[in-house]
């Protein structure tokens, strides 16, 4: 639905703010590396904008802090709506290496809502293309959550069923199942 | 400036190649130091929880179902991509894999659940006695994850100071 939605809204050309609200430059360098000619993310129409009120997106770097949550905040409402959030790096998704610390508020998710993660530390400009063109529709998620456990535990107590009587002893023996 | 030399220039911009990267029509090969997430293979993990204990974004969560049944569960929201969990493994269970393409709408898409059968002696059922209290100061406390929340859970409560500065962290009890 989010991505209908993109599509929709944003089928011209996306504008981009780039936010670093506390981060330590790596993510800034890696975005500024997507527009150099190499990776050229203006053939997407991406264009960086130096103020919040002329973007479409906003790129954050860095976890939320309590001195800057505030700006962030502010930031993400000086931006005209329909608006989308971007999360640049471990830090702007889960609020880094330095989570619990005093300063360090947690995830940008914290104080702005967030619509598309692109994790890394940093990011390569690779990544952050990758996340801007799911973001555009091009391409699709690669990722899943994986989840692999155990069919059955060889453990009696887990299956009772198993367990038959015979000649005073408790046999335990997987029953095939039909 | 001659007109000679804006001629030879203009002829050389005509020659000039083109270097942008057709990137997501087309896949890029990494660099073979790349290190991109890591991948847990069950298979092969023991469940020493290593990784759990030396991670440094704490992303690899360990917790005992029950005596046999060990859940161990890699968040990766705020992981580095250090490959340290990889490194000390020992019986090479991580690989870190070779795709950056890892951007999601849903951070929950990059999680990993692993659910491990920790054989247990034969004749009592159970291997390892209780960690005395002077080995649990050693241990980081990982058996007391909250894993449905997917929270850290400190055993005592002395990381809580009675300083105001610290009052408005929300920190998890027990």
């Amino acid at each position: 639905m989010l991505q209908n939605l993109c599509q929709k809204m944003f089928r011209r050309s996306l504008w981009v703010y780039h936010a670093n609200s506390g981060g330590c430059n790596g993510c800034d360098i890696e975005v500024l590396n997507v527009l150099t000619p190499y990776y050229d993310v203006e053939r997407f129409g991406i264009k960086l904008v130096a103020s919040p009120r002329h973007a479409d997106v906003m790129l954050c770097q860095g976890p939320a802090m309590r001195s800057t949550a505030q700006a962030l905040r502010r930031a993400y409402e000086a931006m005209p709506s329909p608006k989308l959030v971007f999360a640049v790096g471990s830090c702007a998704g889960g609020g880094g290496l330095w989570y619990d610390t005093y300063s360090v508020l947690g995830p940008v998710e914290t104080v702005i809502p967030v619509h598309y993660y692109i994790p890394g530390c940093p990011p390569r400009p690779e990544a952050i293309l990758y996340g801007v063109a799911l973001a555009l529709g091009l391409v699709d998620k690669q990722v899943a959550a994986t989840r692999i456990g155990h069919a059955a535990f060889p453990v009696p107590r887990y299956h009772p069923e198993d367990l038959r009587p015979e000649g005073g002893l408790a046999i335990y023996q997987r029953q095939e199942k039909i | 400036m001659s007109w000679w030399s804006k001629l030879t220039e203009a002829l050389s911009g005509l020659q000039a190649g083109r270097v942008t990267l057709d990137y997501p029509a087309r896949p890029r090969p990494l660099p073979k130091r790349f290190r991109g997430r890591p991948i847990f293979k069950a298979e092969q993990c023991i469940g020493c929880a290593g990784c759990a204990n030396n991670c440094p974004a704490r992303e690899i969560l360990v917790f005992d179902v029950c005596q046999e049944v060990r859940i161990l569960k890699y968040l990766g929201r705020r992981c580095t991509y250090c490959g340290r969990c990889a490194d000390l493994c020992p019986e090479k269970a991580i690989t870190m894999s070779q795709t950056a393409d890892l951007a999601t709408d849903r951070i929950a898409d990059i999680q990993q659940h692993l659910e491990l059968f920790m054989s247990t002696c034969q004749r009592c059922g159970r291997c390892f006695t209780e960690p005395s209290p002077i080995e649990q100061l050693k241990l980081k406390g990982y058996r007391f994850d909250d894993l449905g929340n997917e929270r850290w859970i400190y055993r005592s409560q002395a990381v809580l100071g009675r300083n105001d500065a610290v009052d408005d962290i929300p920190l998890e009890l027990d």
